[in-house]
C-alpha cells in the first residue's frame, strides 16, 4: 500500500486521548477535564429547533447561512462591542468555530506560511494550520504575566514568511484575559508587520471581572481580522456545532468557497436554534454565567487553599493551577490524582509548552461535585 | 437586602456561609450578618427540604379547590381566608382573579380523607358558596424543581 499523508502522519495526535482510555476503566470519577458546559441547551432554543423541525425546515440553507441569523449576529456584535459587518458579504455561519478556523488558515496560508500562536492554547490552532500547509510558531506566555501576549515576544518571533497571529482570549486552558491596552499593543505590531489576525472569542460571553474586548473593535484591527465566534460556551451549545466568522469580504469569500464544496452549509436546524439563542435567550445566558462566576471563586479559592497556587481567571470555566509545588509533573499529576482519588484533571502540557507544571480544572461542574473534587485532592497532596 | 445571597440560597440552602462568602468575594462576616438581617426581617422565611414523597413510598393525595366565596364588608376575603388556612390539611391558599375566588391547595393521606375534609369542613365555612375540587394526578414539577429521574452528565470525560 502506498504511504498515507505526510502532513496529517506528521501532526501528533492529542494529548487527551490516553486519558480518556484510562478513565473509561473506573468508576465514581468527578470529571474536571470536560470543554463544555453542565448546562442543557436552554429549552426555549431546544423547542425552536423542535418547532423547526414539525414545520419542516429540513433544507439546505444559503452557503453562507440563513441571512436573518447573520443579521442578527451582526446586530449582537454592535450593541455589544460596536463593530459591525456586513451580512451578507462578511459574514460566514460555519460548523462551530472548529469549521470557521481550519477554513480561515486555509483561506489565508499558502504553503510556509509562518502563524504566531501564543501558547498554552487549545489544542486545535496548530493542527489546523499544519493541514493547511502552512506552519505554527508558538508564542510562550507565562502564568507570573496572567498569560498576556506580548509585543517583544511577537518581534522575536516575526520573519518574512509571518502571516498571520491567532489569538484567543478569554483563553482555553488558562481562563486568561488581556486588558485593552495590551491587545491594542498586540494589534499594533500586526498593523505594523502586515499579519492578518484571528480572533477565536468563543467565550467572549465568560469574562467575570471585566468588560470583554472584542479584537476588531481595536483601532486598526477590522481591516486585518477574522472574528471566530459560536454558541457553544455562551448558550450550552457545543453539540449543535454552530459557529460563524466575521472578516472583511474578499476573505469571507474565500472562506466560503471552501466551505461551500466541503460543508455546503451548517445544518438548518443548528442555524435556527442560533437565531433563537440570540433573539430570546440572554437571560438564559445571563444565569449561567453569574452561577460560573460563583462556581469559579469557589473553586480558584479552594485550590489556593490547598497550596496549588492559581490567580483567579478572568474568563472562560476553567482554573489553571500550579502544580511545580508536588514535585510531579503535569502528567504524573493527572495520572496519579486520578487513579487515586479519581478526579480528572488535564495536564496543562497538552496545550503547549507554557503549560507545563500546570493542570486545566473545569469548574462548569455541580457545586457539589466541585466541592467534594476539592476534598479528594486535598486527601491526595497530603499523602505525597 | 443582599439579592445574590438570597439566589444563591433560594436554590440551595445547604451551602455554608464560607463557601457563599468565596462565592460571592464577600467576607464571611458579610454573608452571616446579610442572613441574618434577611432571616430577621422575615425575607428569609424557613430553610426546608423538598422530597418526592411518592419516591420515598409514603405518597400524598393532593387536591387544588375552586373555592367562590362571598366577600365581606370591611376584610373582603381575608376572613374567609383565615377560617380557610388554618386548617393544618391546607397547603396552600391564594386569591385569585377569574371565574372563582380562592384557590386552596389540600393535602391528605388518601382521597376519601380530602374529600371529607372538603365536605365537612371547607363546603360548610360560612360565606363558601361553592367548591371545585381537582385532585393531583402526577406531580411534574413543583415550584421550579422538575420530578423524575435526575438528569445524568452526558458529557464525554475529556474534552479539548
Amino acid at each position: 500500500m502506498k504511504s498515507l499523508s505526510q502532513i496529517v502522519g506528521n501532526t501528533p495526535a492529542s494529548g487527551i486521548r490516553r486519558f480518556f482510555d484510562l478513565v473509561a476503566e473506573l468508576d465514581d470519577v468527578i470529571s474536571l477535564g470536560v470543554g463544555e458546559p453542565d448546562y442543557v441547551t436552554p429549552w426555549r432554543i431546544r423547542e425552536a429547533a423542535i418547532y423547526s423541525l414539525e414545520k419542516g425546515r429540513t433544507t439546505y440553507t444559503s452557503n453562507y447561512g440563513l441571512l436573518e441569523l447573520r443579521e442578527a449576529i451582526v446586530a449582537k456584535h454592535i450593541e455589544r462591542y460596536g463593530t459591525g459587518w456586513n451580512p451578507r458579504t462578511e459574514v460566514l455561519v460555519t460548523v462551530g468555530v472548529s469549521e470557521a478556523l481550519d477554513t480561515a488558515f486555509r483561506a489565508i496560508l499558502n504553503p510556509g506560511d509562518e502563524v504566531l500562536i501564543p501558547e498554552p492554547c487549545y489544542v486545535s490552532y496548530a493542527p489546523c494550520v499544519m493541514f493547511a500547509g502552512g506552519v505554527p510558531v508558538p508564542i510562550p506566555t507565562r502564568a507570573s504575566a496572567d498569560f498576556a501576549t506580548h509585543p517583544e515576544a511577537i518581534a522575536e518571533r516575526i520573519t518574512e514568511k509571518t502571516k498571520a497571529i491567532l489569538l484567543s482570549y478569554p483563553t482555553n486552558p488558562t481562563g486568561a484575559v488581556m486588558s485593552r491596552e495590551g491587545l491594542q499593543k498586540v494589534v499594533d505590531m500586526a498593523v505594523e508587520h502586515d499579519l492578518y489576525i484571528l480572533s477565536d472569542e468563543i467565550y467572549d460571553r465568560l469574562c467575570y471581572d471585566s468588560e470583554h474586548v472584542s479584537v476588531p473593535a481595536l483601532d486598526g484591527a477590522k481591516d486585518r481580522t477574522i472574528l471566530l465566534n459560536g454558541f457553544s460556551k455562551a448558550y450550552a451549545m457545543t453539540g449543535w456545532r454552530i459557529g460563524y466568522a466575521c472578516a472583511p469580504a474578499p476573505i469571507i469569500e474565500m472562506m466560503m468557497k471552501i466551505h461551500q464544496y466541503t460543508m455546503l452549509c451548517a445544518p438548518i436546524t443548528a442555524q435556527i436554534a442560533a437565531l433563537e439563542a440570540l433573539k430570546n435567550a440572554e437571560q438564559d445566558a445571563a444565569e449561567m454565567v453569574a452561577d460560573y462566576d460563583r462556581r469559579r471563586r469557589l473553586f480558584v479559592k479552594g485550590l489556593n487553599e490547598l497550596g496549588l497556587e492559581c490567580r483567579m481567571p478572568g474568563g472562560a470555566f476553567y482554573a489553571f493551577p500550579s502544580i511545580e509545588k508536588t514535585g510531579l509533573t503535569s502528567e504524573e499529576f493527572a495520572e496519579r490524582l486520578l487513579k487515586e482519588e479519581r478526579v480528572l484533571v488535564v495536564p496543562g502540557d497538552v496545550f503547549g509548552d507554557g503549560g507545563i507544571g500546570h493542570v486545566r480544572c473545569c469548574y462548569a461542574t455541580a457545586t457539589n461535585k466541585l466541592t467534594e473534587a476539592l476534598e479528594r485532592m486535598g486527601r491526595f497532596l497530603s499523602k505525597l | 437586602m443582599d439579592l445574590e445571597i438570597l439566589r444563591i440560597l433560594e436554590r440551595d440552602a445547604r451551602l455554608s456561609a464560607a463557601q457563599i462568602a468565596a462565592m460571592t468575594g464577600r467576607s464571611e462576616a458579610q454573608v452571616n450578618a446579610a442572613i441574618a438581617a434577611a432571616e430577621s426581617t422575615g425575607v428569609i422565611r424557613s430553610y426546608r427540604t423538598r422530597i418526592d414523597w411518592e419516591k420515598a413510598g409514603a405518597g400524598r393525595v393532593y387536591a387544588f379547590i375552586d373555592v367562590a366565596a362571598q366577600p365581606e364588608r370591611g376584610t373582603g376575603y381575608d376572613r374567609i381566608a383565615e377560617r380557610i388556612y388554618r386548617y393544618p390539611e391546607v397547603h396552600s391558599v391564594y386569591l385569585v382573579s377569574g371565574s372563582q375566588d380562592l384557590r386552596v391547595i389540600v393535602e391528605g393521606k388518601t382521597m376519601q380523607e380530602v374529600a371529607n375534609f372538603v365536605a365537612e369542613k371547607l363546603a360548610t365555612i360560612d360565606g363558601v358558596r361553592g367548591t371545585a375540587t381537582h385532585f393531583l394526578l402526577k406531580k411534574y414539577k413543583d415550584d421550579g424543581d422538575i420530578f423524575g429521574d435526575a438528569p445524568t452528565d452526558e458529557r464525554l470525560a475529556v474534552t479539548p
